[in-house]
């Protein structure tokens, strides 16, 4: 149990930086829903399989929305233009994410009673996903981060909360958000650098 | 029936009822009524006490029952109730004047619906979802099917979103603290918590730049809508929090936490408003400026401060809703509401122009007008406690006269020779008059104001004692 816990913090771990990394919406897609993979074993350490599953099916049920939408969309010819754009400067954040997550989870881990890859796995994602929506004006990428940063809250939330409603609302919160960034990608893009 | 099921699941399904119609002028027609007949009811109904009508006898219940939670609308609750619904006629009847009503009114009297159950909602923390699903819904209002979504809607999206965890995660954190009030490092934690989803839910320095943005990018009809909603459920949500806790309310540092922020949020908001070359942001930091107000009335403390943040808020209402009409037709004059591209719109579009000029010094506290007599209080209560915190709240609303200023200076700048005319239609005439008299009105007799909530069952049972 111990060892897949710490396999389910990989994943996410390598799930959440792939999406930071990739730029192609097919990847980020795929790597969302590697990544409500991780997270439905990470929200297993604290509630029943049978609960925890609901965030694995509303994850996938998301990348499906999303991915749906993007087929039907136009292609973004958009090119960030705000915060440096090289792959380096992004695992210098990724590794600066780590360090800061390593750092609070174990007092996180303590204070909840959680174990150490579990709350070491809801800082990250929740760090990744702020990260992500900080550095993107690209709605879907916003809506990603956003997804990211919720999954991770919902890591440490359901270590002190265990209600099926407030599950069931979660997961309405996440679906209207992604139907959100479905709705973004309706839009017609813009032809020229913003 | 219960209360909930009227002020609450009536207009949501109401809403989604009039998403299938339209016809803009009966959707309006339907809304306005229903919104008005909403607080005339919260206004003169009694909740949970028997009213004979001739032979019928009917009580309006104060619960309803959801899946093992409660929604619970009491008496003191009818006077929030009435300002939210009469708020929403009042916007929802202009809003077909400038065609608009299809967009806003039915994902607005959702929007309504949904944060009235946010403030009626036990436990509490079930509220950060209803107002999570309430932002969701704001989504399509702000952003048009045609138009790509700006960094305003996303900022928007994205400081709502990340409020909901903190509101929740102190949801858990104050029932520990319930059971084992002597532990200080949870009420510490949890006060933090607690503060910083506050801080993003009102858009609080320095969590506030997506306001500006918005205003630019948005419909300003639809942002003006969505910044009067939005903070005036978040204070009263607020409110509620600082009523049921003693150790929040007593907390000797929140009032100069709350006049620390009020004051820097006047002071940047009017600064930053001084310096706007578009209308849309100079409303956008007003908006801020206004919300700074409403927290240093706060700060003020006891049932003096608690009276000059309610007088505060039928002139926001008001305010706002006049402000963003006349934006709204000015829109249709000019490509964007840039001072240089409304140069002499003055001379054809004299009864928006005077609504937006009047709105403005309204907002930034100029005599005779509605927000006058609420902020005349709060300067004496500040001034009693720091000049120098006074000093600053007068640069900043001195910004927003000035920038109200630049704004008639700028639409009255016409070439020599430009015709005169009147290009509103008569209903936009109709709504806009009804704006300048209101500001006019509450300002010269503010009493109006205080009496509507002195009049109604106390709102809060500890708060303001």
């Amino acid at each position: 149990m111990v060892i897949v816990n710490w396999v389910a913090f990989g994943l996410t771990f390598a799930a959440a930086s792939g999406i930071l990394l990739r730029r192609d919406w097919r990847w980020n897609i795929g790597l969302l829903a590697a990544q409500y993979l991780g997270l439905f074993w990470l929200v297993q350490a604290s509630w029943s399989t049978s609960l925890a599953a609901v965030k694995l099916v509303t994850g996938w049920m998301i990348c499906a929305a999303l991915g749906i939408a993007h087929i039907n969309a136009e292609e973004e010819t958009t090119v960030e233009s705000s915060w440096p754009q090289g792959r380096l400067f992004r695992l210098a954040v990724i590794g600066l994410i780590l360090t800061v997550a390593f750092a609070g989870g174990v007092g996180l881990g303590d204070w909840l009673g959680m174990p150490l890859p579990v709350a070491w796995g809801g800082l990250l994602l929740i760090s990744m996903g702020l990260l992500h929506t900080g550095i993107t004006v690209q709605p879907f990428r916003v809506v990603v981060g956003l997804l990211t940063a919720l999954s991770g809250f919902e890591v440490i939330y359901a270590a002190v909360e265990s209600s099926a409603l407030v599950a069931g609302l979660l997961a309405l919160i996440n679906l209207g958000l992604a139907l959100a960034g479905a709705y973004f990608l309706s839009h017609p893009p813009e032809k020229e650098q913003s | 029936m219960s209360a909930p099921a009227l002020w609450i699941f009536f207009p949501i399904a109401l809403g989604g009822l009039l998403s299938l119609l339209r016809n803009q002028k009966l959707i309006t027609l339907v809304a306005g009524i229903v919104c008005a007949f909403l607080a005339i009811t919260a206004l003169l109904l009694p909740i949970d006490t028997p009213l004979a009508v001739q032979a019928l006898t009917f009580k309006l219940a104060p619960s309803f029952e959801l899946l093992g939670r409660r929604l619970t609308l009491t008496n003191s609750d009818r006077a929030w109730l009435a300002l939210l619904y009469g708020g929403s006629a009042f916007w929802f009847m202009a809003a077909s004047s400038i065609k608009i009503a299809r967009r806003l009114i039915p994902f607005g009297m959702a929007i309504t619906g949904f944060l009235v159950a946010a403030l009626a909602v036990e436990p509490f923390l079930y509220a950060a979802l209803l107002i999570e699903t309430a932002v969701l819904l704001a989504i399509p209002l702000l952003s048009p099917p045609d138009k790509k979504p700006g960094k305003g809607i996303l900022r928007f999206l994205i400081y709502q979103t990340i409020a909901m965890p903190f509101i929740l995660f102190s949801g858990w954190l104050l029932a520990g603290i319930e059971a084992n009030p002597g532990d200080l490092m949870l009420v510490a934690r949890s006060a933090t918590l607690l503060g910083l989803g506050f801080a993003l839910l009102l858009a609080v320095f320095p969590f506030y730049t997506w306001i500006p943005l918005l205003t630019e990018e948005a419909h300003p009809y639809v942002a003006g809508f969505i910044l009067w909603i939005f903070p005036t459920v978040t204070m009263f949500f607020g409110l509620g929090f600082l009523d049921r806790y003693a150790w929040l309310r007593d907390a000797a540092v929140l009032p100069s936490i709350l006049t620390t922020v009020g004051v820097l949020m006047i002071f940047t908001g009017g600064l930053l408003a001084f310096f706007q070359r578009h209308l849309g942001r100079m409303m956008g930091y007003a908006v801020i400026a206004e919300t700074g107000f409403s927290l240093l009335g706060l700060g003020l403390g006891g049932s003096y401060g608690l009276n000059t943040f309610l007088l505060l808020c039928i002139p926001r209402v008001i305010g706002l809703a006049l402000w963003s009409l006349a934006l709204s037709n000015l829109l249709e004059h000019a490509p964007s509401l840039t001072l240089d591209n409304l140069k002499g719109a003055g001379r054809i579009w004299s009864f928006s122009s005077t609504g937006a000029i009047l709105a403005s010094l309204s907002l930034a506290g100029a005599p005779m007008l509605a927000s006058f007599p609420a902020h005349q209080a709060i300067w004496d209560g500040l001034a009693r406690q720091s000049l120098a915190a006074t000093t600053w709240v007068f640069l900043g609303s001195l910004g927003l006269a000035i920038s109200a200023i630049r704004v008639l200076t700028a639409l009255a700048s016409a070439p020599e020779g430009s015709p005169w005319g009147v290009r509103e239609t008569w209903s936009q005439r109709v709504f806009l008059l009804i704006g300048w008299l209101l500001l006019f009105l509450l300002g010269i007799l503010p009493s109006w104001a205080a009496s509507f909530w002195a009049r109604l069952p106390s709102l809060f049972e500890h708060l303001g004692q």
